[in-house]
């Protein structure tokens, strides 16, 4: 989980990404960021995300990214 | 059969009638016979090309489906026995089958929609290069003709397709429930494009007589209309004026010509719209909002957001993720990490996807360079702005304007503006023409003539623009009371007397103020010819 904040975190550091749960409802993060996040957690956790996993769900909170990346690894 | 014509209010007459008499589990397949009949209309041998799409489509969605169903059947009984390994290569190998079904399906209809729209198109490009090579043998055009809405629904079946490949959600079982999502008359014109798992509910529903939808649907109708014949029909003409005559109208009557492009394109698309999805709503078919409010938009990026949002989705879905997001592109952006840093490795999937999505945004528009440049000039514009955002922010830290009243307008001329030069490449013959005219506004230095009788030999007469400053400050009337929820609720909140005296007036300003005259015959849609 920290590492998954750490990325949110440096893409938006006024943004408390503990609390956060509308990240893409609210526009907070946008394609460009998405595509950045998809990035460094396939890094990070040396996973694929696949295109079908990119939907607001799975991104609109830092825990919602974790549990994705969680069962992506369990996958 | 336009939708402006005597023979679609005759046409939808008809099947309103007919549609609230039969037993209700007949009206989707009404709406079949219904969508069919009206894209009859256009040519019978058009329907050619959707019945191939309809077809193609289902049959690969039932092959993905079956395979699909046996491997999620192999994996549950073998849960105990495969190791993770085995199951993930197992996954991967029916993937790879079902992609092979997939990208034959994609390839046969966006072949048809490719050699259709792109042939001529790319034939001319080849002749050019012939003659600047001095080669006389040129290759002869086809001169095939584009069948209604194929650009529109080959990208719904096309978005339907990935979404069953991906397993958002199953297939259709009916294929003529497919057909009628492929066909549905009121969007098969110009959008807009919607996504199969949104509108199935609402568009194979049994649907009562309901006289709020019906109502809300008329006056969307109304509205529509009133956009499209006394808006944009008349600002068509003093566009046309200017556009088709270069060397005559030039400096201010470019800037002019933006200005009206931008009112005339909004009227007839934003109109057009309004009346697909009022049709659709007095049948009880809930279809998806293309607009919102668009001219209001402070970026280009939020411009974007709010105009023809379906596309901008269908765009962002099925071209910029799967590009950006891609194996090859992650591991591309990790070498340039490595051998130029961070902040170019991050960008290269990213710019990349973005260009490829413009292009493809900006061909989708129309087989020509004009579209392609247009596409090209927005996709330059976002990135430069998604460049500049650290000075932005810097600047708005600094002087804390963002949120003044002055400052928001002054944002909101900003997009409008920058759309309306990007957009200017619609409307000239050619890119070279349109960078020559772009000149002409700082070179020509003429105005002064706007005020001495210029904008009067446009083809418009001194009531021509009474009429449309009267129809844009309604506009903005209603885009503005929008913010605060839906005009057409207000509306019905008012006492009786006001609300048909409200739709009456409407209805009087589209038959009196329509831009009719001497062998009127309603222009098409602009969208429709995408």
């Amino acid at each position: 989980m920290d590492a998954i904040l750490e990325i949110l975190g440096g893409l938006h550091p006024e943004i408390d990404f503990n609390t956060c749960n509308t990240l893409i409802d609210d526009r907070i993060i946008d394609s460009f960021d998405i595509v950045t996040i998809v990035s460094e957690i396939s890094d990070e956790f040396d996973i694929t995300i696949p295109v079908e996993e990119i939907v607001p769900k799975n991104f609109n909170s830092a825990k919602a990214l974790y549990a994705m990346v969680e069962r992506l690894i369990e996958e | 059969m336009l939708f402006t014509s005597f023979q679609f209010i005759l046409f939808l007459t008809v099947l309103f009638v007919v549609y609230y008499l039969i037993p209700k589990k007949f009206q989707w397949m009404l709406l079949l016979l219904a969508s069919y009949i009206f894209y009859s209309f256009a040519g019978s041998k058009y329907l050619f090309y959707i019945l191939i799409t309809t077809v193609s489509t289902y049959f690969t969605g039932r092959m993905l489906n079956q395979i699909q169903s046996i491997s999620a059947a192999y994996l549950k009984e073998n849960k105990e026995t495969l190791t993770r390994e085995d199951r993930k290569a197992y996954k991967a190998g029916m993937k790879k089958k079902q992609r092979r079904w997939l990208t034959i399906c994609l390839l046969l209809n966006l072949g048809i929609l490719g050699v259709i729209k792109y042939l001529d198109f790319t034939i001319g490009n080849i002749n050019s290069v012939l003659d600047l090579l001095k080669v006389n043998n040129n290759l002869p055009l086809m001169g095939f003709v584009l069948p209604l809405g194929i650009s529109f629904y080959t990208f719904m079946s096309v978005g339907y397709i990935i979404d069953v490949y991906r397993e958002k959600y199953s297939y259709e079982k009916n294929i003529a429930k497919l057909a009628l999502f492929i066909s549905f008359f009121p969007q098969v014109i110009q959008g807009p494009i919607s996504r199969f798992d949104e509108l199935k509910e609402t568009l194979f529903a049994e649907h009562s007589f309901n006289t709020t939808n019906i109502s809300f649907g008329l006056q969307r109708i109304l509205f529509g209309f009133f956009k499209k014949v006394v808006i944009a029909d008349r600002l068509l003409v003093a566009v046309n004026t200017i556009v088709r005559d270069p060397s005559e109208y030039q400096g201010v009557y470019v800037l002019v010509g933006m200005f009206f492009y931008a009112i005339e394109l909004y009227a007839d698309f934003t109109g057009g719209i309004d009346i697909t999805i009022g049709v659709a709503q007095v049948l009880g078919v809930k279809l998806p909002e293309n607009f919102e409010r668009p001219y209001f938009s402070k970026s280009i990026v939020e411009y974007w957001r709010r105009w023809h949002i379906t596309m901008g989705t269908w765009f962002k879905d099925y071209i910029f993720f799967p590009i950006s997001v891609s194996k090859s592109m992650l591991n591309l952006s990790k070498s340039c990490r490595a051998r130029f840093g961070d902040a170019i490795g991050k960008r290269v999937p990213v710019y990349i996807a973005t260009i490829v999505t413009w292009f493809a945004t900006g061909i989708w528009h129309g087989a020509a360079w004009n579209f392609v440049v247009w596409g090209l000039g927005n996709c330059l514009v976002i990135l430069v702005s998604q460049e500049c955002m650290p000075l932005y922010d810097k600047f708005h830290n600094r002087f804390h304007v963002q949120h003044t009243l002055w400052y928001r307008l002054f944002q909101v001329m900003r997009t409008f503006w920058l759309m309306s030069f990007l957009r200017t490449f619609d409307c000239y013959r050619n890119v070279p023409t349109t960078f020559k005219m772009y000149g002409t506004i700082i070179t020509k230095g003429n105005y002064q003539e706007l005020f001495q009788g210029g904008l009067m030999q446009l083809g418009l007469t001194l009531s021509d623009y009474i009429v449309v400053i009267f129809g844009v400050v309604l506009l903005l009337m209603v885009s503005l009371l929008q913010r605060n929820g839906s005009v057409r609720e207000k509306l019905a909140a008012k006492p009786y007397i006001i609300r048909y005296a409200t739709y009456f007036a409407i209805l009087l300003a589209i038959l009196i103020l329509g831009a009719y005259g001497v062998g009127y015959n309603a222009s098409q849609f602009i969208y429709s010819q995408f």
